[in-house]
């Protein structure tokens, strides 16, 4: 078993890999909680090391391709057939990117989840979901079939249903996860819509040999309105985005973080179809525009409906809202300019704000759901009006609460502010009102999260709260989230030109993607 | 016999109970056949499982949920769908292992359901379909539990209110 | 025309099932109008994949008449609608545990009163 035969079944390993600790969790449970807990986080270790081994491999080098099931895993198209009929998965720079995020946010979220909900009863259960949830996530990224994307994204929903009714003896708990299931159930229903009006006009399931023939007519269209319609809002753009503070509020932290990248797992089918699948046969101008407003409604209404809010959790989904809308404003701008001239000057550059951007929330939207997380746990409310003077006694937590708000409102050194710079510059040259919008959307996000900070940790200790600080694995699963901030933030022209650069060159060179599965565009 | 299934005052009349006692092992064996034709036939691992859940079903309608729950608990329920799911992704995994890559069916040309029909109409040869097979009994496995599990858990939340 | 009723009864289908998950109250409601869209895109996969006489594209006891593969219904939809039922299964059962939970917690199960969220 060597590196190379590693990195070659690395994309069925990934997905593998998560799928068969899921099942085994149970099985360990009955046994050992203590040899389930170490289970679990060894496999969420392993991923994260083949995920990265792989991802810099996609960096580096191509796209890699890999053929379920066939004799040869670059042999996409059987001999007697003339398209891909297997399922083909691709992981390609953005797919790569992707994973990177679905896998780190995973191992802190696993971590922190050891201490979290010690407490609580079926605990088997909730590691085998975490794991399907990871398996959701990163098939939808790596698979190059539609299909097998809904399949993933059916996956994805459910885990994350049954999860965030997890504590269900709140009864909220399950209003919000009944709520989540309504509307992604109805979301991927369309999506399978869209997927028979495809398959009835093209036979094909293979996003890039559909790519190849696709035609943009009628059914076309309604194909694509289907699809961007349910992923956006799986994703939480507004005016879809009433499920998101609910389910958010109400789901374990640590899922609550899980959440966030699964809603950028969706964003990325909604990229991956818009550029991958539709490409230059789609209106550009007038779907880019869609996006922009999309991407506009949501940092602005988020962000205003952020500001009332005295749930802590609460106010924190709506600000996952709004940002959002940073990494729909950058990806929009991309295709509206794609295949026009300025593509390579702006075009690209704002692409690679919006997708610098996702994996920045991840991170520190990832982080704040987090300490929220380790502030209920220690005081047992989410209303921001009960809580203070909780810097007295929780100094790591509210050290990693100052660095995620510092990180979300864009402020230098942190890594928000370097994707938030490339958007605002690149928006800035299709309209100065996007940048403005965007630019006061941050202003009113730090105004929000002052207000948070002065609340909850500021003023004299409470004196009904559990003094101290939260238990070790809770510790270590944030400063997992809040290295990766720091390193993003010291380090961004390193990351843009090596991480984010190839996963936005991967969306927009849709012939690279069309080629290395089904042959010649 | 009424002794041994009177024992307890939940569920339906003692004729159900020992009608349904009967007729069970022959639901199941239907289940099983369609499961293991499922490479011949309509059906396969789902669609046999589901026939397998109905019997068990079955068994929780006519003694009642808690009954059941004494014989075949929801964890053991539980226990035996990890088993097939864990069945299904192995033979997978032994993909990688026996042959190029994942899921392959490296099954052909072996002695175990590795003959290869002949094109066009045929009998129905069982001994065919490489890991298919396998496979959907690893599905009809996790069916089976997996639904039964559903329906038993429901069953036992719903008696928690009387 | 006769080919294309079931493409009616799709649209018609989910029209039905979007009023019952948007207009209805009652959560088991809802529930049901889940599933009466998710029947109607099986339906639709179903017939996309429908020719006109066509036998089920399997090999065993094949009548010895058929044009092999003209006279077969094409598969593939076949399996996707299979995928599909299988998921809806759970996503159903999910549903009703999320129902009976909430009724005993709030004692209904009208969405107009299961609202402690909104407070």
């Amino acid at each position: 078993m060597n590196v190379d035969w590693l990195l070659t079944h690395s994309p069925a390993l990934l997905i593998a890999i998560p799928l068969l600790a899921a099942f085994l969790t149970p099985v360990i449970d009955r046994i050992n909680k203590k040899a389930r807990d170490a289970f679990v986080i060894i496999v969420l270790i392993i991923a994260e090391i083949i995920m990265i081994a792989l991802a810099w491999d996609v960096f580096t080098g191509s796209a890699h391709i890999y053929t379920m099931g066939a004799s040869n895993p670059t042999a996409t198209i059987p001999s007697q057939a003339a398209v891909p009929i297997r399922i083909v998965l691709e992981v390609d720079g953005m797919g790569a990117f992707m994973g990177l995020i679905s896998t780190t946010v995973s191992l802190a979220a696993g971590f922190y989840s050891l201490a979290f909900v010690k407490k609580e009863t079926g605990q088997g259960r909730y590691y085998t979901l975490l794991l399907l949830m990871l398996v959701g996530m990163l098939g939808m990224e790596f698979t190059g079939d539609i299909f097998n994307l809904f399949v993933f994204l059916e996956v994805l929903s459910m885990a994350s249903a049954a999860l965030i009714a997890y504590r269900f003896y709140y009864g909220d708990a399950v209003e919000g996860a009944f709520k989540y299931c309504v509307v992604s159930s109805l979301g991927a229903l369309m999506v399978l819509f869209a997927i028979g009006l495809l398959y009835g006009q093209y036979d094909l399931l293979n996003m890039a040999a559909l790519a190849k023939v696709i035609e943009y007519t009628t059914l076309d269209k309604i194909a694509l309105v289907l699809l961007i319609a349910a992923f956006a809002m799986k994703c939480g753009a507004v005016p879809m985005h009433m499920w998101t503070p609910d389910s958010y509020t109400v789901a374990p932290a640590p899922i609550t973080a899980m959440l966030v990248a699964a809603s950028q797992a969706s964003l990325y089918a909604l990229f991956r179809i818009c550029f991958s699948l539709y490409g230059l046969t789609l209106d550009v101008t007038t779907v880019g525009i869609i996006i922009i407003a999309l991407g506009l409604l949501s940092m602005f209404v988020g962000v205003t409906m952020a500001l009332p809010q005295k749930d802590i959790k609460r106010l924190m989904s709506y600000h996952a809202v709004s940002q959002t809308g940073y990494m729909l404003l950058g990806v929009g701008v991309g295709l509206y300019l794609l295949g026009k001239s300025d593509f390579d000057t702006y075009g690209m550059a704002a692409m690679e704000g919006g997708i610098f951007h996702i994996i920045n929330h991840a991170l520190y939207k990832g982080l704040l759901f987090l300490t929220a997380g380790a502030i209920f746990y220690k005081v047992k409310t989410r209303n921001l009006n009960e809580m203070g003077g909780l810097a007295h006694s929780m100094k790591f937590t509210t050290i990693f609460f100052m660095i995620g708000a510092l990180a979300i409102a864009g402020i230098p050194p942190f890594n928000g502010f370097a994707s938030k710079l490339l958007i605002y510059e690149s928006a800035y040259h299709v309209s100065p009102i996007l940048s403005i919008i965007a630019m006061l959307v941050s202003i009113i996000t730090l105004a929000s999260f002052v207000k948070v900070f002065h609340s909850a940790f500021m003023g004299p200790p409470m004196e009904n709260a559990e003094a101290g600080e939260v238990p070790k694995s809770m510790i270590i699963g944030m400063a997992i989230l809040t290295v990766g901030i720091i390193l993003f933030g010291l380090f961004p022209g390193w990351v843009v030109s090596n991480i984010v650069h190839p996963a936005a060159q991967a969306l927009a060179a849709q012939a690279g993607y069309i080629g290395s599965v089904a042959g010649g565009a | 016999m009424s002794e041994k299934t009177n024992g307890n005052s939940e569920g339906l009349s003692p004729i159900v109970k020992v009608i349904s006692g009967m007729i069970f092992p022959f639901i199941m064996i239907f289940s099983f056949y369609v499961i293991m034709h499922g490479h011949l036939t309509p059906g396969g691992g789902f669609q046999g499982g589901a026939i397998g859940a109905s019997a068990i079903v079955m068994l929780i309608v006519a003694f009642g949920a808690r009954h059941t729950e004494k014989r075949a608990g929801e964890e053991k329920l539980s226990l035996f769908e990890s088993i097939g799911g864990t069945l299904f992704i192995l033979v997978a995994i032994l993909g990688f292992i026996m042959a190029a890559t994942f899921m392959s069916n490296f099954l052909v040309g072996s002695a175990i359901f590795g003959e290869i029909p002949p094109f066009g109409s045929n009998p129905g040869i069982l001994n065919t379909g490489g890991i298919l097979p396998i496979l959907n009994f690893a599905v009809g496995m996790k069916v089976i539990g997996g639904l039964s599990a559903v329906v038993l858990a429901m069953a036992l939340v719903s008696k928690e209110d009387d | 025309m006769i080919y294309n009723i079931p493409f009616f009864a799709v649209i018609i289908l989910i029209a039905v099932g979007m009023y019952a998950v948007i207009f209805r109250r009652n959560l088991i409601k809802i529930a049901i109008g889940i599933t009466i869209v998710e029947s109607a895109v099986n339906l639709f996969l179903i017939t996309l994949g429908y020719r006109e006489g066509g036998v089920a594209p399997i090999y065993t006891n094949l009548p010895a008449n058929v044009v092999i593969p003209g006279g077969m219904v094409l598969p593939v939809p076949q399996a996707l609608t299979l995928t599909s039922i299988v998921i809806g299964v759970a996503v159903l059962a999910l549903m009703l545990s999320f129902v009976i939970r909430i009724y005993q917690y709030y004692g209904t199960l009208d969405s107009k009163k299961v609202r402690r969220l909104k407070e």
